[in-house]
């Protein structure tokens, strides 16, 4: 279990020597092909995406990408998506979908990028396309968070049949920063933000937001991948052995089932 | 805009009467006047003096849809709980209740509306800026399973600020929950319909106010995913005046249409009609 606290954590994964989401797909898939655009509008390199081998399982891969020097950050818009990059994304799961490949999500973001553009393009709507597409999409879903999960931005690739958490990798409703502002006007209470939120690994499989927690071990990244690869090989596995109806059934049950509140008196 | 409420008097029990003869006062957030809510209930809650639309309260935006006497509530005792022990969300949760009258952000089963059966639900920005957390998420998935299984169509009436973040990620769960009911219903051929009304943002607009097979907005309601003011700090320049409304959102192709509180029952209740027998009408 991570050492660190939620605070940290945050600070970790936001930092720019956290591993990008293209070092995941390059280290875990081989041959991989790289596809662009989303057909309506624009490529988006926040988005990686394509095909590549799950040892001899041809799937697709989606993941978020922060950025590498300053130039590469910008052009990715420091790994916030535009619609395009969601359009992307749905685009390729269709594909997949379409032969029959399952899906591998990657998800580091900040959120949905938030500008002009984004809204006059309908940010909101390709997120909530992804949302509900994903519902039905009829081959295995999988996410690693690996580093920020933020919110809408994040969930939109994430509506998936496992959803894993790297040890220090954060998932929230809000940016801590955000929160803080909301509740204390006051953005430098982040720290106190992000323990009210509750975002670490651990609060996620409590919640059953999330399966399970990875451990890091970025001295040994390589290694640490080969582990994520066969985790997801026998993921995999499982998933497809399972007909459609039961997969659908089994996301659908998994998402279902997450809420807290009372009916009459008693919790649930 | 913004509406203050006092409330005068409440029910003892929303069981027997889903519709019970509240008087309360609401203020135009453009005007500044003040009425009681009889007095604008005739006039469709639009300001008598300047014109402009007033934010309806949930239980009365369903009795103005629906016939009379055939509303019939569902999950009427659904409600929050502050399980995050999250600084002020209790206060939050009891304030609302008590200024209110109800339980939850959203009101939500089924009615007819001249004469056509439907599923809806409506939410109230006067619950906690109608932020959907565990209660609001388990009430809407719950309306699009019974439609589903009753093959009924949904008329969603949404406003939202999103989120609520005082159930942390329980809360953006809740998107996906609910899309996953939208996502059956629709499966089993079925309609639904949203109307989108001021304000509607964050993770509503991110969810199921966009999941719909015809979307309707009130006239310049708010529409957007993200904060007007959050875009305008992140790049430093001002915002055209029509930014996020719902005719900039029918301009870029969001939305179906706008329309006026007179018309919008004819408009329901036709869309309805058209529907009626779902897959079936072509054979």
């Amino acid at each position: 279990m991570s050492e660190l606290s939620a605070y940290e954590r945050l600070k970790t994964v936001r930092s720019n020597e956290r591993r990008r989401g293209s070092e995941y797909v390059n280290a875990i898939f081989t041959d991989t092909v790289v596809l662009c655009g989303d057909r309506r509008y624009a490529e988006d390199p926040a988005v990686m995406g394509g095909i590549g081998y799950l040892g001899d399982i041809p799937v697709t891969f989606i993941a978020q990408d922060k950025g590498f020097d300053l130039p590469d950050r910008m052009r990715k818009h420091f790994g916030c998506p535009m619609p395009e990059g969601y359009r992307k994304a749905l685009r390729l799961m269709k594909q997949a979908e379409k032969f029959g490949r399952p899906v591998i999500c990657f998800v580091d973001t900040l959120g949905a990028f938030c500008g002009a553009d984004g809204e006059e393009r309908g940010q909101g709507q390709a997120i909530a396309e992804n949302l509900f597409e994903m519902m039905g999409l009829r081959v295995p879903i999988i996410t690693v968070v690996i580093g920020e999960g933020g919110s809408g931005g994040a969930l939109a690739l994430a509506v998936a049949d496992r959803v894993y958490m790297l040890e220090n990798a954060v998932y929230s409703v809000i940016t801590p920063d955000g929160c803080a502002s909301i509740i204390w006007k006051d953005s430098s209470r982040v720290e106190d933000a992000t323990d009210c939120l509750h975002i670490t690994a651990e609060d996620m499989v409590k919640y059953h937001v999330a399966e399970d927690i990875i451990r890091e071990d970025f001295e040994n990244f390589g290694v640490m991948c080969y582990g994520i690869r066969n985790r997801l090989i026998s993921d995999v596995k499982a998933l497809l052995s399972l007909s459609e109806k039961k997969l659908l059934d089994g996301r659908y049950e998994r998402f279902r089932r997450i809420g807290i509140y009372e009916d009459g008196g008693s919790a649930q | 805009m913004k509406i203050h409420v006092r409330l005068f008097s409440r029910p003892k029990t929303q069981a027997a009467d889903p519709f019970p003869d509240i008087e309360y006062e609401l203020k135009c957030a453009k005007c500044k006047s003040t009425h009681t809510r009889s007095e604008l209930y005739a006039g469709n809650f639009i300001c008598p003096d300047c014109g402009a639309y007033i934010r309806i309260p949930a239980r009365d935006r369903i009795r103005m849809l629906a016939d009379e006497g055939s509303f019939s509530e569902l999950d009427a005792k659904l409600t929050s709980t502050d399980f995050l022990d999250f600084p002020g969300y209790r206060d939050k949760i009891n304030k609302a209740k008590s200024s209110t009258g109800e339980l939850c952000a959203v009101v939500s089963g089924t009615m007819r509306v001249e004469g056509n059966p439907c599923a809806v639900f409506a939410m109230d920005s006067r619950f906690i800026m109608a932020s959907m957390g565990s209660a609001v998420g388990e009430k809407i998935t719950r309306l699009f399973e019974y439609a589903a299984k009753n093959k009924l169509p949904v008329l969603g009436v949404l406003c939202s600020g999103g989120a609520r973040m005082q159930e942390g990620i329980v809360s953006l769960m809740q998107m996906a929950k609910c899309s996953g009911a939208v996502r059956r219903h629709s499966d089993a051929g079925l309609l639904y319909m949203a109307l989108l009304t001021d304000p509607t943002t964050g993770g509503m607009t991110a969810s199921i106010a966009m999941e719909g097979d015809i979307t309707l907005a009130e006239p310049n309601a708010l529409i957007g995913f993200a904060g007007r003011r959050v875009i305008e700090q992140t790049t430093g320049s001002a915002l055209p005046s029509d930014f996020q409304t719902s005719e900039f959102l029918l301009d870029h192709g969001f939305i179906d249409m706008i329309v006026p509180r007179g018309e919008l029952r004819g408009t329901v209740s036709l869309l309805l009609r058209q529907h009626r027998h779902g897959k079936e009408n072509a054979r």
